[in-house]
């Protein structure tokens, strides 16, 4: 498959997506500058994490006007998959390209920390691989990562089935405590309604590998390669009539 | 002319900064201290031919741009 992962001026995360997608699962993946006009040949877009833009007036609120990010717009527009991480999060919803917004952590703190994720749905292209019982194990480093929405637009989400994950306690229970930056509902991580662009604050890059202390972040990647080749059909999947056999 | 616009958390937004602003001056002994809410004020200089002019350009670039409308509110004046 071929990643284009977006590179904005601050942005500080590419090169660890870059890595991931190359060398841990095999694929091609390539950095792409946000004054690019065109996406080329990518099946999937990376939007990574940082400081775009020095995070000057809103986190993403310059980025989302890249010319890269028109190139984006009309790629998912095409129900082209698109990943937001941490910044890339906030670039999506500066974009309008995700609903709801997020604020500066509840605590005031940047915090970095691993964090437990509970994915609610694995009814999506970047949770499919998730095993449903499976808490993932991922750091978070953020200072405005309290996700935000009002009333009618959570119950959309929830409705809509679009939050992919909460944070939880080692339990796997929402509870406030496990909660790092104050986000309604504890979401860590949603999809818009046609499903094909997601955006989660923690980052499963920095947690793809065992030496790096947790390879649980893995499974959101593998996800969109399997969500990929099923569209290009190159899995082999047995036939109904010889399952019905 | 000048654009000076005022840029706020709405109301339904929690505000941290506020309140941790609001602690400190009731902490420091400052009396009837109620909410605060910490914004942005920027002030714009702008070469157009008429106020109104100003005042549509300066609007727009407030929805599209220098406010988050899911989160702020906006508020400004042409001098």
């Amino acid at each position: 498959m071929n990643f284009a992962v977006l590179q904005f001026p601050a942005s500080n995360c590419d090169q660890d997506a870059v890595h991931v997608l190359r060398n841990v699962l095999g694929h091609s993946a390539r950095l792409l500058w946000h004054k690019e006009h065109s996406l080329g040949d990518a099946d999937a877009v990376i939007i990574p994490g940082g400081f775009s833009f020095g995070d000057y007036l809103r986190t993403g609120a310059i980025a989302r006007f890249s010319p890269v990010m028109e190139a984006v717009q009309t790629f998912a527009g095409n129900g082209g998959l698109v990943l937001g991480i941490c910044n890339g999060f906030q670039i999506l919803c500066e974009a309008g390209m995700l609903p709801g917004a997020l604020i500066r952590n509840r605590s005031l703190q940047f915090r970095c920390e691993q964090i437990f994720l509970k994915t609610i749905t694995t009814d999506s292209p970047f949770s499919n691989q998730i095993p449903k019982d499976k808490l993932l194990r991922v750091p978070i480093a953020h200072g405005e990562g309290c996700y935000f929405a009002d009333e009618q637009t959570l119950r959309q989400l929830r409705d809509g089935n679009q939050i992919l994950w909460r944070y939880v306690n080692a339990q796997g229970e929402p509870t406030e405590s496990a909660n790092p930056n104050g986000s309604l509902d504890n979401i860590a991580g949603i999809c818009n309604q046609a499903r094909n662009v997601a955006g989660l604050m923690p980052h499963p890059e920095r947690a793809s590998e065992a030496i790096l202390g947790s390879a649980d972040g893995r499974l959101i990647f593998e996800s969109l390669v399997h969500a990929l080749q099923n569209r290009k059909g190159l899995l082999v999947e047995p036939e109904p009539a010889v399952l019905a056999a | 002319m000048k654009a000076k616009i005022i840029i706020t958390p709405k109301k339904a937004v929690v505000d941290p900064q506020g309140k941790t602003v609001q602690g400190a001056l009731a902490q420091m002994g400052y009396s009837g201290i109620g909410a605060v809410h910490v914004g942005k004020y920027l002030e714009i200089e702008l070469a157009v031919a008429d106020k109104e002019t100003a005042r549509k350009q300066i609007d727009e670039a407030c929805h599209r741009i220098l406010s988050n409308p899911v989160i702020e509110d906006y508020r400004f004046e042409i001098e």
